[in-house]
Order: structure tokens, then C-alpha cells, then sequence
């Protein structure tokens, strides 16, 4: 039972789910289902709202969603004052519960942020006083002796040290997942593959012209990411612009995981929280990312001096690291924008809610964005009626290690031996987990959907062992063949 | 729980002949288990042949031999259970597996692993670039063609020159896939004459020595790749839709790391001493996962020289061994299997260490040396990255156990040592 959907549900044209198919006018549109347009379409979902969340790409949460250091951020180090700290802070509290409920892999690791040089050190009182304004009063200097006791594996040269003992580690793609399943089930229209490629007015709302037919809707809310500044000027705003700054990241081997306890954060710098190494919910290391600001909103090449540079980094933070073996590396474009905060406007006249420049907080932030949208929405004059029946977070699939996972569930096995068949042996997925994948609300279409849906084929032989029948599963999605 | 006399974790070659050797030497209770549907290991999807030559003394294509393996062990009474795969150690020689008939613990009074090994993917081996599909390595390309039927492409790049570079060669030619080059940053290729001699014949590919794979580009699908010359760093785009990374082959270690076994820098393989114990009382490493990786025959070989360790081990009359001396290599040699000796231990399997080397380097010898003390001088022909080169083993008595590490070495040598 994948995502703990009941059976009628997940069936492929099941008539709950598809209840309000093709109904258009909607009386919102979301554009982009990223984890912020997706927790927006949640949101909206549970009112008595007609929704469709179109996105561009085969998936949800594939762009800055899928790409990222995957921290669930306290926000302690966030500009006072600023949306993005409030929205931060309280998204974090508000996610670390759906999670729960969810079932979305958080470990509670802590972060030591860390400084090497005297500079560096000096500013760690402030960075204190930034995290109490910010509400954030738990944070403690740790010396340079319990940083060594803690992290035995650091570089030397530590000076010391200040401890957020909330910064915690998340699944960053089963949220994005989760969010749009919940609205799928609460009747919003998914419309993947649907490009926005111009806008014009209706009677009574927007007509957004896609590449797979007009779309009406009452309102708009545009969730578009790296797009979000193009899509803003199909409104007829310009306020910002979109510099897509891409971060290189490494994945170490699970036989690296024992080398760090928590997230080793840099000081951070103007340009983003720096490089840092974090261990993942899967059970790996990651080491990045790198910042470069870059002009193709589409480009998450990773280079060979982006690489380079991350291992000399990393060869410093933790030296033993670098002699393990490499699992995967990735790039991911975050929406940065010329602005220090977050690009968040809602045209009540217009009927339009931009909602742009969510950077690499808008994991953490993204319940708490979905809100403060849908709250501004409200006083714009958009009805929100609150439904009397919600089918509530639904149970996702865990893909975390410090949880149960099927092939450890001796009941889930024997109540369905598909469980107990193991077809990615590096990250010991179930034939059971990818068919569910496969069947499932928002089911997995291509190796990278099933990857963030199940892990499988992300270990460390990357289908050496097993690419080729995941291949054929894919292919093969009821089980024949 | 279950409780066995002896647990093999791998029904590849080496573990299948692993049980086969204990059955005959009348250990009682020797279960192998295999994660996979069927079990063969990898030759099952190598469809050429080639195989079985100096343990069977036959030849064989690979799906032949694995079936051979099997009933071989099968014959022998030895019991297999397929689906099976160990996920962890729950103690001292007890492991925790999972199978659809659920989860359980085996323990077993000694633990053979066999678990093979792997060919580095791109990821490992830090090429940049995009991300599209296309991207895979010989084991996958393999199983793809021959077994699930799983595979389009049309123009390959091939990235390796080594025996299983060919391999892929052959699978992708079958598959109809034309091969629009193979690579190697070497100044040569690191397999038999006749082998390359005949495919690039016979297939028509050009082989581009020193030269690196430098970027892969494509959004889907790879569209194309690049190609620097080491010899001048000029890079240039060639138009693929398929790269199959080849061999650069590593052991499958982790359970032989969890066990506490210390790995090989290089091969990531867990140290074994000349008897294949790990230094983990009754854990035991065998095949490739030990010296990833050689051929099939000599896979299955080292598994069957187990035996006799596993046995005196269960007799409980092994000798309480002083601490094994560890084997230490200098460049250019890059490692040597096993890793460790006891110099009153047994010899190593077939009389012979298996090295590689990470440079090439002519005619030569490799010298072992203790202290300041040299052990043994032995001629080599050639030394090629990738191709495995023996040391006899008769100087293993001469080790002294409390002198330290035995360092092997390489020495160019004069064209007049080899005439005299």
C-alpha cells in the first residue's frame, strides 16, 4: 500500500479522485508544483475551492525541490525582520509536525557551525544575537575541546564553535510528494507536463494559455521557481528578476555516515550559507553546495571545478570523508533573486499572487509560505470556506534510515512477500515499494521519479546490480513482462 | 533464528565453490544465501565464452557456467537459498537477511562472504556534466540486452579498454549499438592483443588512448560527450546517446567493513591473510570481493582454497595466530591480495599473491622486502593498469612476524639481468 492511500483511491481514474476533472474555470490556478506551489495547492485544498496545479515538468518537485542540502533550517541565522525569517521559523515547526503525521523522514541531528579562523570566530556572538531576535534563543558556543569530543573526525584547526540543536535533516522530495498527493486527494487537478506560456483576461479571471490548451481560472498564483520572474511579467510586473544560482553537491557512501553526527555548518557569507557537510536521511554525507550564479534557468551541469573545489573544501572540514567513496553528485538551481528576501505580492485587484525569490529556505518555509498566501488571498477578497471533510496528511512511504523500512518489517512482509523481495540491494528497496511507486496517486513515470519516490538505483553501484530491472518494472507497471 | 555450521553470503563462482569444496571435505550444514533470483553471479550475464577453463577445464560461455556452478553445489547437497538478501550483521557470524518469506537472523559458526564485486559508475568516478539517461556501466548494459530486454541506443562510447571494456563491446554490438569509440587515459589497453586486435577489426571502433571522458551533455538522453587528449588538453564533442562505464572494478565491501574488516585503500577490499580470514574470528572473504576482479575461473578457485582454513577453524584447532603481518605496495603497484600474512600460515591460493599496478612500466622486478632485509626478487614481463600480475609465494616463510610490515616493490631492470 504505497502512501497510505486506500485502495479506490489509488486506482488509476478512480472517481474520488478524479471528481472535479476538467472543470474549468478553476477558482485558483497554482503555477508550478515545486514544495511551494504544491503546499499552497494543500492549502488551498482544504477549502471549498475548485484548484488546478499546473507544472511544466513530467513531476512534481523537480526543480530547486529535488536538488538541495535537504536541511529543515530553524532560521536562526535568517535577517531579522525580514518575511523570510517569520516565514522560516514558523515553517519549520509547522513542516516538522507534517512530517510526522506524514511519515517524511526528519532527524533531529542538531548543526554545529563551525569557525576556522579568528574572523570567523568573532562573529559567532552576533550570529547568537541574530538567532534571539530571530526567536531562536537555543543556541550554545561550543569550544574548540567539545567540538573534538563531538566530531572526532573534524579537521583541525577548529576554533570553536556554536551548537542550533533543532537544525534537523528532512527527505526533501517525499515533502513536495506529499503536499500534492494531499491535494489530489482533496480533489485538486494536477496537470503535469503544461507549460504557461502566456496570459490574458477573462470575464471572470485569467485565461492561461499552455502548451496543452487554455486553462480558466478565477485567480492565479504563481509558484513558478526559477520561472517565477518570467511568469510575473505575463502579469505585468517586473519587480525582480530570477538569477538562477547553482549549488554542486557530492554524496558519500553510507560507510562514510560515521564520520559526522551532525550538520558542520560554514559561517555563512552574503552569498548563501557556504559549504558544509551534512549527513542525509538515507544515511549518506553530502558536501556542498557550491554558489555560482549563473544566465540558464536550466543548466544543473555539475563541472569539474565545481567538484574540485567542494573536495578541497570538504578536505578540510572533514579530511577522512574525501578518501571515501563518491555516491552520486548533483546540482540544483536555487531562485535567487537581486532582492535579500523572499518576492511575495498579492495583486488583489488583478487576482494575482506572486509568490517568487523562494530560495533555498523554501523547503523549511514552504507550510508557512502556503499560509501566509493563502491568509493574503483572503483579505484580497478570494472566499475560503473551510471544507468539512479533508482526507488529512497522507501516509507517505518512508525513505528514511532511522525509521522502519519495508524489508525490516517482518508484518509488512508476510501480509505481502513483495516487501520482502529485494531489488536495490544498496538501498534495500522493496519489489513492493517500487510497484507502489508506480501505482500510486501521483505514480513515479521515469528512473528519476521512482529514485526520489523509493531511493531505488541511488546507492553506490548506481544499477550496476539492479538498473536493469528497474528498467523493466518502469516499463512495466502492472507487474506483467 | 537459524543456526548453521557454515553461512556463504554469495552464490557467485567463488562462494559456490566454496561450498562445493567444504560438502566435499564432509562439512555438514553449509548454506548459501544469494540476494538475486537466481543464483551464477555475474557470469550468468556474460554471454560470451571463456569460462571455466582452469577450474572446470573446460570452456564455457558464462550462462553455462553458472548453471554448471550450480548444480555442481546443488549435487553436493549443498543447501542455496536464492531471494535472500543479508542486510546487516545481528552479532558474532550472524546476519540478518530479508527474503518474501520475511525477516530472520542466521548465524552460523563461520561466515564465507563472497559478494563480487562492482565496476565504478560515473558518479564515483567524479565525471561532470548533465545527468541524462544513457549513462551505464558493462554489469547493467548486460543484464539490460541479454536479460531484461530493457535497452535502446544507437552510437556508444565506451569508456575503459580492459577485458570487460570488450565485454561491453560485444554486448552492444549484439544489441546493435554502434560503437562510436572506447577510451582509456592509458597509452594502451589493458587487455590480450588478440582481443583488441580482433573486435577493432571486426567492429570497426577507434580506440583513443590518453584521453579522458571529460563532460556529459544531453537532457534526456546523453546527446553527446566530451573528450579531452591528455596528451595536449584539447577537448572535443562527440555525438553518442549511450557511455558504458567499464571496469575500474571495486568490492562489494560492506559487509565485510561492518563485520570490522579493514579494507584495501585501493581495491576497497576487506584484508584477508593467505588462510582468506578477515582478522574477524570465523569471518572469512573469498572471490572477488578479495581481488576485484579476476576472471571467473580463478574467482571460484580462491573460493575453493577456503576450505581448509574454514575447516581447521571449525575443528577449533586453529593455531591461536600472532598478529599477520601486513603487506604494504609501492608505486607503481597499487594493491595485493591478501593483504596480510602469517608467516606459518598456509600458502595463499595457487601459490601466489595477485597484484595490480596503477602505471605501466616494461620489463622488471618486483622486489619484497622486510626491514632492510629483501625476501624475494621476481621477474615480470610488463606491468599494465588493470591486468593482474602474480608473485609467487615461496618467500613466506622467510617473514619475520615481529619485523614489520612486507613491502612490495618494483624495480626497472636492466635489459642484461633478463639475458643472463
Amino acid at each position: 500500500m504505497s502512501a497510505g492511500i486506500p485502495d479506490e483511491l489509488s486506482a488509476p481514474g478512480s472517481a474520488v479522485a478524479r471528481r472535479d476533472a476538467d472543470i474549468s474555470p478553476y477558482d485558483v490556478a497554482v503555477v508550478g508544483a515545486g514544495v511551494v506551489g504544491t503546499a499552497i495547492a494543500r492549502e488551498l485544498s482544504r477549502h471549498e475551492l475548485r484548484c488546478v496545479l499546473i507544472e511544466a515538468a513530467d513531476d512534481v518537485g523537480t526543480g530547486t525541490s529535488k536538488a538541495n542540502t535537504a536541511i529543515l533550517h530553524t532560521g536562526f541565522d535568517a535577517k531579522p525582520g525580514t518575511l523570510e525569517a517569520g516565514l522560516v521559523r514558523r515553517g519549520c515547526s509547522l513542516l516538522r509536525e507534517y512530517s510526522s503525521q506524514a511519515g517524511i523522514p526528519v532527524e533531529r541531528t542538531g548543526a554545529l557551525l563551525v569557525a576556522w579562523t579568528e574572523e570567523q570566530e568573532l562573529t559567532l556572538p552576533e550570529l547568537a544575537r541574530r538567532a534571539r531576535q530571530n526567536g531562536y534563543p537555543a543556541l550554545r558556543s561550543v569550544g574548540s575541546d567539545e567540538l573534538y569530543v563531538r566530531e572526532p573526525h573534524l579537521g583541525a584547526g577548529a576554533l570553536g564553535a556554536l551548537e542550533i540543536p533543532d537544525e534537523s535533516i528532512i527527505c526533501p522530495w517525499t515533502v513536495p510528494l506529499a503536499f500534492a498527493t494531499e491535494a489530489l486527494l482533496a480533489g485538486v487537478q494536477l496537470r503535469l507536463g503544461t507549460t504557461v506560456r502566456s496570459v490574458s483576461g477573462t470575464e471572470s479571471g485569467h485565461r492561461l494559455h499552455t502548451d496543452r490548451g487554455p486553462i480558466d481560472a478565477g485567480w492565479v498564483v504563481n509558484a513558478a521557481g526559477l520561472s517565477s520572474a518570467l511568469v510575473d511579467r505575463m502579469f505585468g510586473h517586473a519587480e525582480f528578476d530570477v538569477i538562477p544560482r547553482r549549488g554542486q553537491l557530492i554524496v558519500f557512501d553510507k560507510l562514510a555516515r560515521s564520520l559526522v553526527s551532525s550538520i558542520l555548518l560554514p559561517v555563512p557569507t552574503t552569498r548563501g550559507k557556504g559549504v558544509l557537510v551534512a549527513p542525509t536521511v538515507y544515511g549518506n554525507v553530502l558536501l556542498g553546495p557550491t554558489a555560482e550564479d549563473l544566465d540558464d534557468p536550466s543548466d544543473t551541469a555539475t563541472t569539474a571545478a565545481g567538484l574540485t573545489g567542494l573536495l578541497e573544501r570538504g578536505n578540510r572540514i572533514l579530511p577522512e570523508l574525501i578518501g571515501q567513496e563518491v555516491t552520486a553528485s548533483y546540482a540544483g538551481l536555487r531562485a535567487a533573486t537581486e532582492h535579500p528576501d523572499y518576492q511575495i505580492r498579492i495583486y488583489g485587484d488583478q487576482r494575482y499572487a506572486c509568490v517568487g525569490g523562494i530560495r533555498s529556505t523554501g523547503l523549511t518555509a514552504s507550510m508557512a509560505i502556503a499560509e501566509y498566501v493563502c491568509a493574503g488571498l483572503a483579505d484580497a477578497g478570494l472566499a475560503f470556506e473551510r471544507r468539512c471533510e479533508l482526507p488529512g496528511p497522507p501516509r507517505m512511504a518512508n525513505l528514511g534510515e532511522a525509521f522502519c523500512r519495508p524489508y525490516q518489517d517482518t508484518a509488512q512482509i508476510a501480509a505481502d512477500p513483495a516487501y520482502g523481495r529485494i531489488v536495490c540491494h544498496c538501498e534495500r528497496v522493496s519489489e513492493g515499494e517500487i510497484r507502489d511507486a508506480l501505482q500510486s496517486a501521483i505514480p513515479a513515470h521515469n528512473l528519476d521519479g521512482l529514485r526520489r519516490r523509493t531511493r531505488a538505483g541511488n546507492g553506490r553501484c548506481q544499477g550496476f546490480f539492479c538498473g536493469a530491472q528497474v528498467a523493466r518494472m518502469l516499463e512495466h507497471p502492472d507487474g506483467r513482462g | 533464528m537459524r543456526q548453521v555450521r557454515v553461512l556463504v553470503v554469495g552464490a557467485g563462482p567463488a562462494g559456490l565453490a566454496a561450498a562445493l569444496e567444504l560438502r566435499r571435505r564432509g562439512v555438514t550444514d553449509v548454506l548459501v544465501i544469494e540476494r538475486e533470483d537466481e543464483a551464477g553471479g555475474i557470469p550468468r550475464h556474460c554471454a560470451h565464452t571463456g569460462f571455466g577453463i582452469r577450474d572446470l577445464h573446460r570452456m564455457l560461455s558464462g550462462p553455462a557456467y553458472a548453471r554448471r556452478r550450480v548444480q555442481l553445489a546443488a549435487n553436493a547437497q549443498v543447501e542455496l537459498l536464492t531471494r535472500t538478501g543479508a542486510t546487516g550483521w545481528a552479532g558474532d557470524r550472524a546476519l540478518d537477511v530479508t527474503s518474501p518469506a520475511g525477516r530472520d537472523t542466521i548465524s552460523a559458526d563461520a561466515v564465507i562472504l563472497a559478494t563480487g564485486c562492482r565496476e565504478r559508475p560515473r558518479s564515483a568516478r567524479l565525471v561532470p556534466g548533465d545527468r541524462p539517461a544513457g549513462v551505464l556501466t558493462t554489469g547493467e548494459l548486460q543484464q539490460r540486452v541479454h536479460g531484461d530486454r530493457v535497452f535502446t541506443g544507437r552510437r556508444a562510447v565506451v569508456v575503459g579498454a580492459e577485458h570487460v571494456s570488450y565485454s561491453a563491446v560485444v554486448t552492444l554490438a549484439w544489441a546493435g549499438v554502434e560503437v562510436v569509440a572506447m577510451t582509456t587515459e592509458l597509452p594502451r589497453h589493458q587487455t590480450y592483443w588478440a582481443f583488441d586486435r580482433g573486435a577493432r577489426l571486426r567492429w570497426r571502433f577507434p580506440l583513443l588512448t590518453r584521453t579522458a571522458l571529460s563532460r556529459i551533455v544531453g537532457h534526456d538522453r546523453v546527446a553527446s560527450v566530451d573528450l579531452t587528449d591528455l596528451t595536449n588538453g584539447h577537448a572535443r564533442a562527440i555525438r553518442c546517446d549511450t557511455v558504458v562505464f567499464t571496469g575500474d572494478w571495486i568490492a562489494d565491501y560492506e559487509l565485510a567493513r561492518q563485520a570490522g574488516a579493514e579494507l584495501d585503500p585501493a581495491s576497497r577490499a576487506p584484508r584477508v591473510d593467505t588462510s582468506l580470514a578477515t582478522g574477524v574470528p570465523g569471518v572469512f572473504a573469498v572471490g572477488n570481493l578479495i581481488h576485484p576482479a579476476e576472471t571467473a575461473d580463478v574467482a571460484a578457485l580462491t573460493g575453493a582454497a577456503v576450505a581448509s582454513a574454514v575447516t581447521r577453524w571449525l575443528d577449533g584447532r586453529r593455531e591461536p595466530a600472532p598478529a599477520a603481518v601486513p603487506l604494504a605496495v609501492e608505486e607503481p603497484l597499487a594493491w595485493i591480495a591478501p593483504g596480510m600474512l602469517d608467516p606459518t600460515g598456509p600458502p595463499p591460493p595457487g601459490g601466489r599473491f595477485v597484484l595490480r599496478c596503477c602505471a605501466i612500466r616494461g620489463r622488471g622486478l618486483l622486489t619484497v622486502r622486510q626491514a632492510e632485509r629483501t625476501l624475494a626478487m621476481h621477474r615480470v614481463r610488463r606491468l599494465v593498469p588493470n591486468l593482474p600480475v602474480y608473485l609467487p609465494a615461496g618467500w613466506q616463510r622467510a617473514v619475520s612476524p615481529a619485523a614489520g610490515p612486507v613491502t612490495i616493490g618494483y624495480a626497472d631492470a636492466s635489459p642484461e639481468f633478463f639475458a643472463s
